[in-house]
């Protein structure tokens, strides 16, 4: 502009120690490119944790379903015997399954919170901080896995106690871990993605439930995939559910599997939910 | 954009010299507004804070905002005044990156807002319309939040979020959960999410929209005491006249996604005073009805009517 006034007297250092501002006067520096995807992560991961810290009811409900599972539906087809499991008891097969199905349960409805932080503002404002649409959404995603590992948590001291011969090695617990944030990362952002589509809460729980029970029952959570017929067994090879299990399976009770198909899977799905997620991200800042 | 709607130019802001039309900050009393230098290190003449050229943005069909051009001034308080609808949020937006800048240019201290994204983010304090802060985490988390996203560092994080809870009156409140928040304490409580990133710009959409008469008095102590203390440029949006009539340097009247005149609030009441010719002391939303033709929404009466393109001729001169 041609009449910009200029010369304007500079600020004067007075008013600021006056209110006690003086540190507040400094932009911070950008921190170098690498550093910005971990520290957004670890950012939206500590909230997650305080928001846990501050509300622990979340944690106990969402503990009753897992339980009702091990406890009726494992106990009573461990007496069965109906299904084959390669010698090991049935509730010791379902344990890790019921890991990864509550797990996914959980980041499914993460979009949920995405839309109420879009309908509070809350959204607008993170996507205006300098984190880039990928970096926010994974961010979000391993957050919501913070959620899911507190479950998977939970899940394992239960069966535990139900007497099921699960794993203590370290390493193995870490295996589990990754496993279980790769998933969470991929089908949170698969929520994410479809409230980017449908835009609104009520429709992203409809398709929320619709998906649900198809991902879980094809996959090998609670059957493994040589008693499916051939189109089930086709849907398990595309659920990333059914590589999760396998992995948990294979870390937590040793049994047979494939760690490196699993965890390359798992870790494709997550980049893809991710990049999907990022693209449909803007549709929900319009 | 019409012919004899506002050209580009006549939107030139009239050089504000501080001290003389500038409105005192209410709290401070005594300091005048320190508005930032107009030089940088190297001698140049600083950028404005604000430069949009020819905005545009539709939704749809809609044309929210259809050709505006403004600039804020480094250091000042702008208002950007109109009634619902007016296309004054989906303005900011694109302001705040969160649109894309679909046609026209917008700058932000020199950088462009479509390409230059991250670099204008840094520099932009942006508090939406909703209240926005997190309602199950503390005060102090939701402003240790926005500290991390900016890359505030460790060592500075505790004493900055504490001093910007300070700052907005909520020390006291800090650690309670901000659920259990009023109204004015959140959009404080948004304020210091804002100031502890020290930002350069500060945009606030309608920031008192919703709050009761002592709660918006607070809000607007606060903007200003900050603003007076850090020379920070602030660009406010509002449809409360008598607040941007009170609290801002120059006011842009915007109307049907367009600017329809621009200068300070005094300038812009005694243009009105001088074209009535009388001694009556017209207040800023006489103006507003004067420049728009009386066209202030549906349930305006017809009395103070005008022929709108005689308006706008006269919000081009205005302008
Ligand atoms: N997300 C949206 N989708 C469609 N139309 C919108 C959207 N946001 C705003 N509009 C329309 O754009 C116009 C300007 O709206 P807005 O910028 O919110 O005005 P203001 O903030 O001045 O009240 C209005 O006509 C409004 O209906
Ligand atoms: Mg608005």
């Amino acid at each position: 502009m041609s009449a910009a006034p200029a010369g304007r007297p500079p600020v004067s250092a007075e008013p600021a120690a006056a209110l006690g501002l003086a540190p507040l006067l400094t932009t911070p520096r950008a921190r170098p490119g690498w550093w910005v995807l971990p520290a957004r992560v670890g950012a939206m991961c500590l909230v997650e944790l305080q928001k846990l810290r501050h509300d622990r009811t979340e944690l106990y409900t969402r503990a009753v379903q897992p339980a009702l599972w091990l406890l009726i539906f494992g106990e009573t087809f461990t007496r069965i015997r109906a299904i084959p499991t390669g010698g090991v008891p049935y509730l010791d097969y379902l344990a890790p399954g019921i890991i990864a199905q509550s797990a996914m349960f959980i980041a499914i409805f993460y979009g949920i919170m995405i839309i109420w932080e879009r309908d509070s503002g809350v959204l607008t404002k993170l996507l205006v901080t300098p984190t880039p649409r990928a970096a926010l959404v994974a961010g979000k995603a391993f957050a919501s896995g913070v959620k899911s590992l507190m479950q998977a948590a939970v899940v394992l001291v239960l069966a535990t106690l139900l007497g099921v011969a699960l794993t203590w090695n370290p390493l193995r617990l870490l295996g589990v871990a990754a496993a279980v944030l790769l998933a969470s990362a991929f089908f949170s952002c698969l929520s994410m993605s479809i409230a980017g589509i449908v835009l609104t809460r009520d429709r992203l729980m409809g398709v929320g439930q619709a998906i649900t029970m198809p991902l879980f029952f094809g996959s090998n959570a609670l059957y493994p995939v040589d008693v499916m017929p051939d189109w089930l067994r086709a849907v398990s090879a595309v659920n990333p559910l059914s590589y999760q299990v396998d992995a948990l399976r294979g870390l937590l009770l040793g049994t047979p599997s494939h760690l490196l198909l699993d965890f390359l899977v798992l870790l494709a799905a997550a980049a893809a939910g991710i990049t999907a997620a990022s693209c449909l991200l803007g549709r929900l800042a319009r | 954009m019409t012919p004899d709607a506002v050209t580009p130019e006549p939107v030139t802001p009239a050089p504000v010299t501080t001290g003389t039309v500038t409105p005192e900050p209410v709290t401070t009393g005594t300091v005048t507004p320190a508005p930032v230098t107009g030089t940088t290190a190297t001698g140049g003449v600083a950028p404005d804070a604000v430069s949009c050229r020819g905005l545009r943005y539709s939704f749809g069909r809609t044309k929210a905002v259809d050709g505006v051009d403004l600039t804020v001034v480094s250091g000042e308080v702008f208002g950007l005044l109109g009634p619902n609808g007016a296309g004054k949020t989906t303005a900011i937006r694109c302001l705040t990156t969160l649109l894309p800048v679909p046609a026209g240019t917008v700058q932000v201290f020199g950088h462009d807002a479509a390409k230059e994204r991250m670099a204008v983010r840094r520099m932009i304090g942006y508090v939406p319309q909703q209240l926005s802060a997190d309602a199950s985490l503390t005060g102090r988390e939701n402003v240790a939040l926005f500290a991390r996203l900016f890359d505030v560092r460790r060592r500075e994080r505790a004493e900055r979020v504490a001093l910007a809870l300070e700052a907005v009156g909520l020390a006291d409140a800090a650690d309670r959960m901000a659920g259990t928040y009023s109204g004015g304490m959140i959009r404080r409580l948004e304020l210091a999410q804002a100031l502890v990133t020290a930002p350069r710009l500060l945009m606030l959409d309608e920031p008192t929209i919703g709050l009761d008469p002592i709660a918006r008095t607070g809000v607007w102590e606060h903007i200003t005491a900050i603003r007076a203390a850090t020379g920070m440029t602030v660009l406010v949006t509002t449809h409360y006249m008598d607040e941007a009539d009170q609290y801002c340097d120059r006011v842009a009247l915007m109307h049907a996604g367009r600017v329809q005149a621009l200068d300070t609030p005094e300038r812009l009441k005694a243009a009105l005073r001088d074209r009535r010719g009388d001694d009556s002391a017209p207040t800023l939303e006489d103006v507003f009805r004067d420049v728009v033709g009386g066209d202030l929404g549906a349930s305006e009466e017809g009395g103070d009517f005008r022929d709108v393109r005689r308006t706008r001729r006269t919000a081009s001169r205005l302008g």
